[in-house]
């Protein structure tokens, strides 16, 4: 779970980030909520136009509400570079600093070779509902660090498909996420 | 010799041998149910076919055998119901994950590291072995080279430079038999077991030739003349006729014109005879009373007897309408006209026959228009072929007794073979008793038949080798494959041979069943003829060169 520093700032759903140095790890859930749990939001706005001026008439709203990131664990690197798909030894710290990946990052984790390495899939497709949402949309941003971003697709959902054997179904949803129809891309 | 061979075929290079090409893995399967083996990679499921010669690498073994059968899985069971709206995005993202195709792959043989000799499959190679194409050279290593015993019968599905080799050593040592439905290949092929048998003096050969067809030139199908065996070896062939007319008309001299007395008819030549010629059991009783009482001249005397010797008969215990019966289904026998009432002098044909045989020459007897008459062509062949044994076996004993040379091996052909062997009579003929004494008495037998299923069961099962073209019944399929190991995966690929070209070989002159596209016969015939290769059968002498 990480907090971000501005309300609504947050990256995009299935971005790949990096927790301080060494975790890496995809945003599969964004809540924005108030900062005290005890204290309910209230629906503001009957009298105002637009949302905009709800936010002007109450400045203190952008310190009580806060933008929280769910981030599943994908990975991490070790003290030599090399990338592992699985969970780290350790946790994050508080206070970890999040960053998003540049995209030699993604490149990095997903490896160089032909076929990407897409082994910390298997972290994701335990989340289930949402967190194929957030599988798809992981793979939509990754395949844009790639020249041929509709040959990481379709070797991604290759993966997800040995991954999810036997549910044709929830394949084809994942996979209808996907710009790899003809044309799309 | 062996420079002849050399100079030929063996010494022509072989194109370089295939990269191994991976076509899948093993996942699954048994001994007697074959390996199912998923097949990987792209497009390998369309170039995956029925027979197919595959090699599986395992980790101390390494096997061949046949893809058998083929099947599209899934592992969703649900599949085709959630496939509904797939596009072809998923269909690219599901072909080789959740769906892939399936071979069933039999295994036949298998050899250990470091082993030359392959041993028929005991053991399994482990999940996930490597399954490859054949190469040539694992070809070359299990059917051996064109050699002084190998013959180059075709090539394996899909490897046109491969050959595929006959052991012809094994091959005559027992009844072999080649199937297939008229004009599928079979007498092509024939043609070159016979050519190839003679061509290395492996056995000597009699040919009932039914339809005029091995001996001299013959028309193929598609028109083209086709060279006969005594065209190709001259004159270590003798042709015998039955119909001079015919012989004639072609322009042709036999060797040899046969004429059959009376008098070498035998009761139990009639016995065979007796459902071709509608002889009840009393009538064939009745033939051996005669032959007990009138010897060898019984016909002509039964024939020739006047209506007070028929009552005479009568009241010795046979019963008059039997013997009347019996005298008109004889007199069919007198109108053919190769029949006369006396043996020729001199011996006559069967001694005729056992002379060029005996001085190393191949008979074949052109049967001419009487190829159509089935009461001849089971009459002559019949009544040839058992003094032939009985003299064989004659000799055979006399060379043990007096620890002498043995007789060289004969090989006789017969076509339409259930007429000889079916179910009913294969116990009383000879030809039974050759197919199932083998090679005692150095007589073994070529089946050539378009129905199989009419031959005797027991017959069937002692063929060793048996070659067999595209079949469209499924009682000949059942009835060619019988007692052959692996005959349930056979019988998929049999039922799947193309209609010409294509045959199925398996038996003891082959270390596993294989497909071939047969070899080229024209090529084949060329390829006799030309000197050195084309010089005649081997003579006596020429064999112990060979064999020591």
């Amino acid at each position: 779970m990480g907090q971000c520093h501005q309300l609504y700032e947050s990256p995009a759903l299935g971005t790949l980030v990096r927790a301080g140095e060494d975790v890496f790890g995809v945003v599969s859930g964004i809540t924005t909520t108030a900062l005290d749990p005890s204290r309910r939001v209230i629906a503001r706005g009957a009298e105002v136009e637009t949302e905009a001026e709800i936010y002007a008439a109450h400045p203190q709203l952008e310190k009580l509400l806060r933008t929280d990131v769910k981030i599943a664990i994908t990975g991490h690197r070790e003290a030599n570079g090399v990338v592992h798909q699985y969970l780290p030894s350790q946790p994050p710290r508080i206070h970890t600093f999040l960053y998003t990946c540049t995209p030699d990052e993604v490149r990095s984790f997903f490896g160089i070779g032909a076929v990407p390495r897409l082994d910390f899939l298997y972290l994701l497709a335990g989340f289930g509902g949402s967190g194929d949402d957030a599988m798809a949309a992981a793979l939509r941003n990754a395949s844009q660090a790639f020249n041929d971003p509709r040959a990481f697709l379709i070797a991604a959902s290759r993966t997800v498909a040995m991954e999810l054997s036997g549910d044709t179904a929830r394949i084809n949803a994942i996979v209808r996420r996907l710009p790899i129809g003809e044309g799309t891309i | 010799m062996s420079n002849a061979f050399e100079e030929l075929g063996l010494a022509e290079p072989l194109p370089p041998k295939d990269e191994a090409v991976e076509i899948g893995i093993i996942v699954g399967g048994s001994l007697s149910q074959g390996l199912d083996v998923r097949l990987t990679g792209n497009g390998t499921v369309e170039d995956a076919k029925v027979g197919t010669f595959v090699t599986i690498q395992g980790t101390r073994h390494r096997y061949f055998g046949i893809i058998t059968d083929l099947s599209l899985e899934s592992a969703d069971g649900r599949l085709s119901s959630n496939i509904a709206n797939a596009d072809a995005a998923m269909a690219e993202v599901l072909s080789g994950t959740g769906t892939f195709a399936q071979a069933q792959v039999t295994p036949m043989l298998m050899t250990g590291m470091g082993e030359e000799e392959p041993q028929p499959a005991r053991s399994l190679p482990a999940h996930f072995a490597p399954v490859n194409r054949a190469t040539n050279e694992d070809v070359q290593m299990i059917f051996g080279e064109e050699d002084k015993t190998h013959i180059y019968i075709g090539s394996p599905l899909d490897m046109e430079d491969t050959r595929v080799c006959l052991n012809l050593e094994e091959l005559v040592k027992r009844s072999n038999g080649v199937f297939g439905k008229s004009g599928s290949g079979k007498s092509f092929l024939t043609r070159i077991l016979l050519t190839a048998i003679a061509q290395r003096g492996l056995a000597t050969h009699l040919i009932f030739d039914m339809h005029s067809e091995y001996g001299w030139q013959a028309t193929s199908e598609s028109g083209y003349a086709v060279k006969g065996l005594r065209q190709i070896l001259q004159s270590g062939v003798s042709v015998f006729s039955l119909d001079l007319e015919s012989a004639r008309r072609r322009n042709l001299t036999p060797d040899y014109d046969v004429k059959i007395g009376l008098d070498e008819i035998e009761p139990e030549d009639i016995a065979i005879l007796s459902s071709t010629l509608g002889i009840s059991d009393a009538g064939v009783n009745a033939c051996y009373t005669l032959y007990d009482r009138y010897g060898k001249r019984w016909i002509g005397e039964f024939l020739g007897m006047d209506a007070s010797a028929m009552a005479g008969l009568a009241s010795e215990g046979e019963h008059a309408g039997v013997l009347g019966a019996l005298r008109r289904k004889l007199r069919d026998l007198d109108r053919i006209a190769f029949i006369q009432p006396e043996a020729p002098s001199g011996g006559g044909a069967v001694k005729q026959v056992l002379d060029h045989l005996a001085s190393g020459k191949h008979v074949v007897m052109e049967f001419g228009r009487y190829g159509n008459d089935q009461m001849a062509y089971v009459l002559v062949a019949n009544l040839i072929t058992r003094r032939i044994h009985a003299e064989y076996r004659k000799r055979t004993e006399e060379a043990l007794a007096s620890d002498a040379k043995q007789p060289d091996p004969l090989v006789i052909t017969i076509e339409e073979a259930h007429r000889f062997l079916s179910g009913g009579i294969a116990s009383q003929t000879i030809f039974g008793t050759i197919a199932r004494e083998m090679r005692k008495y150095h007589v073994t037998l070529l089946v050539v038949d378009q129905r199989p299923s009419g031959i005797d069961e027991e017959v069937l099962s002692q063929l060793g080798t048996r070659i067999t073209c595209q079949l469209d019944n499924e009682r000949d399929v059942d009835a060619v494959l019988k007692g052959a190991p692996g005959s349930r995966e056979l019988k998929g690929v049999l039922s799947r041979l193309e209609s010409q070209q294509q045959a199925l070989l398996f038996g003891h002159a082959l270390r596993m069943p294989v497909v071939v596209r047969t070899r080229d016969y024209q090529d084949f015939a060329t390829e006799m003829s030309i000197p050195g290769y084309g010089r005649g059968p081997m003579g006596p002498g020429d064999k112990k060169d060979l064999f020591g």
